[in-house]
């Protein structure tokens, strides 16, 4: 393997040091970004050649040397003289941070409005029409503002090519804005650590042109209409990330895995069983903690009020087919 | 007759010769047994907490599952950062070096408190145990931050709780006070005659601003301690939402005492480098007081910084640029530190032997640490870099890079005093080689990954960053084995070495003027206290291949 495949940067697009930049606010950023590099290259190579210098052009020749004439071991205005400088670079960087920081937290009042939904361990994006996807799709062009809330615990939306992140908090929301400039997918990573599978809390930021991100839309909003029951409840169980708990291939994940499980009799923690019928599982979607399967722990959120009964539907018809 | 201050004479008992048994030891009053017995157990703890680093990197090695499971990993991590913040970088250098130094520096016979001396170690014992015990049984996998709501939820180690590992840490706090409370009473009242606080060595300045912090700021990290268990024993609402709390308050408390700490970390392993680059220059320290103040002044404005870890938190935009703007003004004591080593080289009569040797890699490594810093305490950028591989890189740099070279530095500085006996300087100089090489690759290629966009705490990565995450993972593994050489020729040296002289490397602080070891009471009479970085007193000897006070002009 060669160095040029082994540390080339992700996307063949970005430069060494970053992943491409596909927002308004990324240039501010990589300019400070790169200020500071500059900064820090000429004060480390300064510091140490001289630390260098010295250490072989002042080398001890003989034990019992000492140094051959008495230099001075102190000196104001030296001491004042070189902290001005490092006191000056904080006052820039301070002013350049804070201000391409304060307008990346002010959203244009026009922006459009995508509320998004943390959970152990997957996102959801729900739009103005009410449709809710797991991924982040979003027009380019135009100032989007996001409305972030958690189910359970902390969690961070972080869009690298975007650099943009926020922590995402229970029982509180908070905001963050961007203006994409170009169409094309980018990676979304969680970067609160949140448990057990932190790191497969992924999704993609999907930007189209805002006639494609409409069309997409209108679309993907009336699946319920458009498809079968069965294939729309697909559709549903990725989008909401119910996937990322439940495999349909018979793996227990975080979760038990739901192939085969319709008529199946369940066992569950509290030494009771049921069939599961089409009751049993729209009250596990519901209200998962009052009946935990034996062997799994109570960490499902509850669906009540974000899925729809159509919906729920949907997916207990998809259900039943995983055989 | 040699100078009479030099008492060579090898039939009077040493510390170590005094008395004999495990007991002896176990019960000992002395300063320095115990200042090697809490270097033993932190010893112990920095190869733990390695063994879990290197299981960590293993598993790094590819994208996807390598040797272990997600929930094994996250457990791995949590005890690496645990055992490595508590139980070996807080207490390594102040209450194993301290310890032993402390008192020769001043030049009597022990701390103000021996007994509570003695008990902090017991209580240091207790308390890492309670922790690492219960995150082994209780499967934390927290990290070692403990962020509610996530360590509070019910869900968390399943069969038992955070409680009892935050009551280990809780326990730790207690020891780090009594050591704390006991180094500024000794400074403050038992300094000889002639030491003025301008004329005291710059060590213990350092520890003394440690001190303060540790007792200003480790109560508040007991409070939240407490506030969390609390909060899971009763189910009352303070960091947990669902229950009424405010999990960003956590964070508020977490980071004052933890911010605090990070100076907890690096402050000795600063004073320790100011006595060797002064020493090995063989020249007076330059900027005595600015170094000195400097010191104060860090641990001042390391208490106003906390906000700087949670610039996406949550915490409203205000507050967050307040703390960024004071974040800054730490970077000038700081600065001022470095360019005063820098100073005192010049025209110096450089010896590069081995401790000098890792207090030039802590310049280098700190200098990186610290310039880094300035990345991640400048908004927007914090706002990209924050949480990912760049910061695991930043505090790596200044915290290994600086507090681990610091503390072989001064290992190896001080090791003829603790053991009187010499290392080969030539393994040692393998092992300083392998350490700087080991430490620059596994923590340089963490820059690039972070910059990238690789988030910190994941246990399975997306295929683009392998490379780099692979050369990470070999750099561990060779800053392993240059650990391993490094503490290898420390402790063949202590049992093999070649017999030291009182003062091999010319230095003029107090604790070189008696014994290589020093017997129990350390000195025969009250040692005169002059300026600490005066080395002109001491000429080389070559039958003892130490230094001796120069003969008194009239002889």
């Amino acid at each position: 393997m060669t160095g040029a495949i082994l540390f080339a940067n992700p996307a063949n697009e970005g430069t060494f040091w970053f992943p491409p930049q596909a927002s308004t606010g990324a240039e501010a950023v990589d300019f400070a970004y790169n200020f500071i590099y500059w900064v820090s290259v000429v004060s480390f190579v300064v510091v140490v050649s001289l630390m260098c210098f010295f250490a072989l052009r002042y080398r001890r020749r003989a034990r019992g040397e000492l140094p051959p004439e008495r230099t001075a071991s102190h000196n104001t205005v030296l001491e004042v003289g070189w902290s001005i400088p490092v006191a000056l670079t904080g006052g820039i960087l301070f002013y350049l941070g804070a201000v391409s920081f304060l307008d990346s937290r002010s959203p244009p009042s026009d922006a459009y409005e995508i509320s998004v939904k943390a959970m152990k361990w997957a996102w959801s994006f729900t739009y103005p029409n009410g449709h809710t996807s797991p991924n982040l799709h979003a027009p380019s062009g135009r100032p989007v503002r996001l409305v972030m809330s958690s189910d359970d615990i902390l969690h961070s939306l972080y869009i690298p090519a975007f650099r943009l992140k926020q922590d995402v908090v229970p029982g509180r929301y908070t905001e963050v804005w961007f203006e994409a400039t170009e169409p094309g997918e980018y990676q979304i990573f969680c970067t609160e650590y949140c448990g057990t599978k932190h790191s497969e809390m992924l999704a993609k930021a999907v930007i189209q042109t805002p006639e494609a991100f409409t069309r997409w839309l209108d679309e993907a909003s009336n699946i319920l209409d458009r498809l079968p029951p069965d294939e729309a409840g697909k559709q549903i169980f990725s989008a909401r990330g119910c996937v990322a708990c439940h495999s349909v291939d018979g793996r227990a994940g975080v979760g038990p895995s739901l192939l085969g499980i319709f008529g199946k009799t369940q066992k569950f923690v509290d030494g009771t069983t049921t069939v599961a019928d089409e009751n049993y599982i729209r009250s596990s979607i519901l209200n998962p903690a009052s009946q935990v399967v034996e062997g799994f722990n109570p960490v499902m959120p509850s669906f009540q009020g974000s899925l729809k009964d159509k919906e729920i539907d949907a997916i207990i018809a998809y259900i039943k087919t995983l055989k | 007759m040699t100078a009479t201050t030099m008492p060579m004479d090898t039939s009077e008992p040493t510390y170590l010769t005094q008395a004999r048994g495990a007991l002896s030891w176990l019960l000992t009053l002395d300063h320095k047994r115990i200042g090697i017995m809490y270097l033993v157990v932190t010893s112990a703890s920095l190869f733990l907490g390695g063994v879990f680093a290197l299981l960590v990197r293993t598993e790094l090695l590819t994208p996807g599952e390598t040797i272990m499971t997600h929930d094994t990993y996250n457990r791995m991590f949590t005890l690496h950062g645990a055992v490595m913040v508590f139980l070996f970088i807080i207490p390594a250098i102040p209450a194993a070096i301290g310890n032993f130094v402390l008192p020769l520096m001043l030049g009597v016979k022990d701390v103000a408190f021996p007994r509570l001396n003695l008990a902090s170690f017991y209580v240091w014992v207790l308390g890492a145990l309670v922790l690492v015990a219960s995150m082994y049984m209780s499967a934390i996998d927290t990290g070692w931050t403990f962020y509610a709501p996530y360590s509070t939820s019910k869900a968390v180690g399943s069969a038992t709780s955070v409680g009892t590992s935050a009551m280990g840490a809780f326990i730790l706090g207690f020891s780090s006070i009594f050591t704390a409370i006991n180094f500024i009473a000794t400074i403050n009242k038992m300094r000889p005659l002639g030491m003025s606080w301008f004329k005291m060595p710059l060590f213990l300045w350092a520890l003394y601003a440690t001190a303060i912090i540790q007792v200003l700021a480790t109560p508040v990290l007991a409070i939240t301690l407490l506030l969390l268990a609390i909060e899971r024993a009763f189910g009352l609402g303070i960091f947990n939402p669902a229950l009424g709390g405010d999990p960003v308050l956590f964070q508020h408390f977490f980071w004052f005492y933890s911010h605090p700490a990070v100076y907890i970390m690096i402050l000795p392993a600063m004073g320790i480098i100011s006595e060797v680059v002064s020493v090995f220059s063989r020249k007076h320290i330059f900027g005595y007081k600015f170094i000195a103040l400097s010191s104060l002044a860090i641990a001042f404005l390391g208490f106003l910084v906390w906000g700087h870890h949670m610039f996406v938190s949550g915490q409203s935009p205000l507050m967050s640029i307040i703390f960024s703007a004071l974040t800054f003004t730490v970077s000038v004591p700081s600065a001022i530190k470095v360019f005063n080593w820098l100073a005192t080289m010049y025209k110096g009569s450089i010896w590069l032997a081995t401790p000098m040797i890792y207090a030039l890699a802590f310049i280098f490594l700190f200098a990186i640490g610290g310039l880094t810093g300035m990345f991640l305490g400048t908004l927007n950028v914090d706002v990209h870099l924050h949480d990912t591989y760049f910061v695991v890189a930043h505090f790596h740099y200044v915290m290994v890079g600086g507090t681990l070279m610091a503390l072989l530095s001064g290992l190896y500085y001080w090791w003829p005093k603790f053991f009187g006996r010499m290392y080969s300087e030539a393994g040692a100089r393998v092992g300083a080689v392998l350490v700087f090489i080991g430490f620059n690759g596994t923590f340089f290629p963490q820059f690039i990954l972070g910059s990238r966009g690789m988030p910190r705490r994941y246990y399975a990565y997306l295929p683009q960053y392998q490379g780099l995450h692979m050369l990470s993972t070999v750099g561990a593994f060779i800053l392993g084995i240059g650990l391993a050489t490094a503490f290898g020729v420390l402790v063949y040296a202590a049992f093999r070495g070649r017999r030291a002289p009182a003062n091999p490397w010319g230095a003029n602080t107090i604790e070189w003027q008696t014994a290589s070891p020093p017997p129990s009471y350390n000195f025969h009479d009250q040692p005169e206290a002059g300026d600490p970085y005066d080395f002109e007193g001491w000429v080389y000897d070559a039958g003892t291949d130490g230094y001796v006070k120069k003969p008194a002009v009239v002889a």
